[in-house]
């Protein structure tokens, strides 16, 4: 299967400060990517670096095979949807179809109209008078319509009202659908993703924690709990994720593909939320060049 | 890209073109009138008359004369403070940016057709303007006679520099706003950085652009520019080459071995008490016995016959600036910029 | 937009995946007899418009009944029923039926509260389910 992002140790420095490090993944095509991470996590960083507004420091990334933003076919290939979904804001809906169409070659007018029909926007609305929730789709339709592979957006919902979001999702999912595209979908809240996602990836201080198929990471990793327990006396093969104890119980969050004889644990489901928490989850053993103690882990093929 | 370009550029060229045609037609009305007067004026005068109504008629008109230099002096800076610093600024400000360098043109030709359509409509508002008002002011630059054609207010003002200065002053705005990323401090520093280049022109380049012309004058009531006798009988005197555009950049009065001198010494010849110095005899016999003294006036020049060679030479070198500007813009646009 | 005989919904917290929750209620409608023989499923699109899920999601789903016999897909033009579990309607199992009951009145006099029952029902029911597996 052909990877729609493949990064090698993909880095970019500001400064002393690393927005992002050692960053390695391999993405399939046909996939809707989960990037979930706190503020400040470098969630931007890689989607910028991704279609090419940022180049590297360090490492590389190649997108459906070619390098961000190389030349005017790799560029429209990928479409984006920015944080805050910027708009012209002296621009009407139409002036901003009239752009998609005069700089993109590929770019479907027919779609761009029935979508911003369907959507109930007024083209002769200048975009600055649009809700934050119009605006959204008015950039989401300009994505699409340019008729990409891959489209990528970075926190698209996250200052809009629970409807807004719904129906910004909704909008996003059907066009996946219809167009057959990848997608990637950045987020600091999991709900967001949880229903559309079929690829997590986690970042958490410039650092990828988890990348993999949702399904593989919930059918892998499992909440034991049972009597206090020192988790470094786990059998081999069970990574422990997170741990937390009290006086008499121990809970913790393991990885592992085989499966779980010890009758002594009760063995549970995790959620996506679960399992994302546990990987964002405080830990001391991180310095404040962001090098971890705890293993990062990630699927294995 | 063209489309994009003129879209976002609508308001800011509806701007401009109105304000050049306001200055167009108050130009138009009232220039053949001026040049009338002139003309009329200059072919009744007689000899010793002339002087005087140059005088007059500079003083009439140096209201507007003032005004519209300082419209063209001021042109290049405004295209680059509001043309040139916001035209990346705005876009970053706004975040725009992701939006518009994702669509299927590069970065670099989105620079080149906005540097491209935006750069050359600077140079045209610009060219029409000096152009208009070179027209318009020619009788009054005839008779300012404090205001040579080669000296740095009128240079700057007239024939084609200006549009160097715009082209010039547009690029140096988009590359610090590429730089500082911030309108207002973008338009702050490149009103800065133009103004200071505008004056280290005339003060450091423009002087050496060609060998300036030397030469010793004998000092005449037709060229005399000032004369003052002390209470101690020195004379300070100075004066002007015949070339009345020529731009002066340096004058003094030599003896007769050739030796620079702030004034002439007393000497019996040259009291208020001998015969050609009296005060009641008017100026012209003592000029004569200061010319038979030896003493003469030195001055450093540039002729105003180097009128067109000088603005051609200035084109070229904010040419080669304006190109350099907007090849580190390119360079710099293809790095990290987000 | 047609009128879809089903409508689908996704409850975030019963801890089945959300393919199995559409296949589950394709199996109940046909179970119910609101879908019969010959009626099309909403398409991907319509569902993943109205839930806004992945269209994996959605495809998984109706390939696993179409693996169960229940659906067939038709290229171009949608997914179809070709199957109703009316032969296996409750109805058909009164004697099971009549064992519970008898049962959950066994329940009730030794003085469990519903929740008990609920409790007890379940757990043996996943122990069970997990020997099998076993």
């Amino acid at each position: 299967m052909t990877a729609v992002i493949e990064a090698q140790g993909l880095g970019k420095q500001y400064g002393r400060r690393w927005a992002l490090s050692d960053c390695t993944l391999d993405i399939p095509a046909g996939r809707v990517v989960g990037l979930v991470g706190p503020n400040g996590a470098g969630k931007t960083t890689l989607l910028h670096l991704t279609v090419g507004l940022l180049a590297p420091t360090s490492g590389s990334i190649e997108v459906l095979g070619g390098r961000p933003a190389a030349n005017p076919a790799q560029l429209a290939k990928v479409g984006f949807v920015a944080q805050d979904s910027p708009t012209y804001a002296g621009l009407r809906v139409a002036d901003h179809l009239k752009l998609g169409a005069r700089l993109n070659p590929g770019w479907d007018a027919a779609l761009a109209r029935d979508r911003i029909e369907r959507l109930g926007l007024d083209p002769a609305r200048r975009a600055g008078q649009l809700s934050g929730g119009q605006r959204a789709q008015l950039a989401l339709t300009l994505g699409i319509a340019k008729r990409p592979e891959l489209l990528i957006l970075d926190e698209p919902v996250a200052a809009l009202d629970p409807l807004a979001r719904r129906e910004f999702l909704q909008g996003l999912m059907e066009a996946t659908a219809e167009h057959e595209l990848s997608v990637v979908l950045s987020s600091h809240l999991v709900s967001d993703l949880e229903r559309a996602c079929d690829y997590l990836i986690v970042l958490v201080d410039s650092r990828v924690r988890v990348a993999g198929e949702v399904e593989e990471l919930l059918a892998t990793h499992h909440r034991l709990s049972g009597p206090r327990r020192d988790p470094a006396r786990l059998p081999a093969g069970q990574h422990v994720v997170a741990a937390s104890h009290t006086d008499r119980q121990t809970t913790l969050i393991v990885r592992t593909d085989a499966p779980i004889h010890d009758p002594a644990w009760t063995v549970s489901r995790l959620s996506l939320e679960d399992l994302v928490l546990a990987y964002m989850g405080k830990s001391t053993h991180t310095d404040h060049n962001g090098r971890n103690h705890r293993p990062t882990l990630e699927v294995q093929r | 890209m063209i489309w994009l370009t003129w879209r976002q550029f609508r308001a800011a060229a509806a701007m401009m073109a109105a304000a050049l045609a306001a200055l167009a037609a108050i130009l138009a009305l009232t220039g053949p009138g001026l040049a009338h007067d002139y003309s009329t004026g200059i072919a009744a005068c007689t000899q010793s008359g002339c002087s005087d109504f140059v005088r007059h008629f500079f003083n009439d008109h140096q209201g507007p004369f003032l005004a519209v230099t300082a419209v063209v002096l001021v042109l290049p800076a405004l295209i680059g403070l509001f043309w040139g610093a916001p035209l990346i600024t705005r876009e970053l400000e706004a975040g725009t940016h992701q939006l518009v360098w994702n669509q299927s043109i590069t970065r670099t030709r989105w620079l080149a057709v906005k540097l491209a359509l935006t750069g050359v409509a600077a140079m045209t508002a610009a060219g029409l303007g000096s152009l208009a008002v070179t027209w318009w002011s020619s009788p009054i630059d005839k008779t300012a006679t404090n205001f040579p054609k080669m000296g740095p207010l009128l240079f700057d003002t007239r024939g084609i520099v200006p549009i160097a200065y715009a082209a010039f002053a547009f690029a140096l705005g988009v590359t610090v706003g590429m730089l500082v990323r911030r309108t207002l401090p973008a338009m702050a520093i490149t009103l800065a950085v133009f103004v200071a280049i505008q004056i280290a022109m005339p003060l450091l380049v423009r002087p050496h652009l060609l060998p300036p012309t030397r030469s010793t004058i004998e000092i005449t009531t037709s060229n005399l520019d000032d004369f003052t006798m002390g209470p101690d009988h020195r004379i300070r005197v100075s004066a002007k080459p015949a070339d009345t555009g020529a731009w002066v950049l340096s004058s003094h009065t030599v003896d007769a071995s050739g030796h620079a001198i702030d004034s002439i010494p007393p000497s019996p010849s040259l009291s208020p008490s001998s015969r050609a110095c009296a005060p009641q005899q008017g100026l012209s016999p003592c000029l004569a016995e200061v010319t038979r003294l030896g003493y003469r006036q030195q001055v450093t020049y540039q002729p105003s016959s180097r009128f067109w060679p000088f603005q051609w030479y200035e084109t070229g070198i904010y040419t080669a600036l304006t190109l350099g500007l907007a090849g580190l813009c390119f360079w710099r646009i293809r790095r990290r910029l987000s | 937009m047609e009128p879809w005989m089903i409508e689908f919904h996704l409850d975030g917290r019963s801890g089945l995946s959300p393919y199995l929750q559409l296949v589950r209620q394709v199996r109940q409608a046909l179970r119910l007899g609101l879908l019969r023989e010959g009626d099309q499923l909403p398409t991907v699109k319509e569902v993943v418009a109205g839930l806004a899920i992945n269209p994996n999601t959605v495809l998984k789903a109706y390939r696993e009944l179409e693996h169960e016999g229940l659906v067939a897909a038709r290229p171009g033009v949608g997914t179809f029923v070709t199957a109703t579990l009316a032969d296996a309607s409750l109805a058909a199992h009164g004697p099971l039926r009549q064992e519970l009951r008898r049962w959950l009145a066994r329940a009730r006099r030794a003085g469990l509260d519903e929740e008990s029952i609920e409790a007890l029902f379940m757990t043996t029911f996943r122990t069970a389910a997990e020997e099998d597996i076993a």
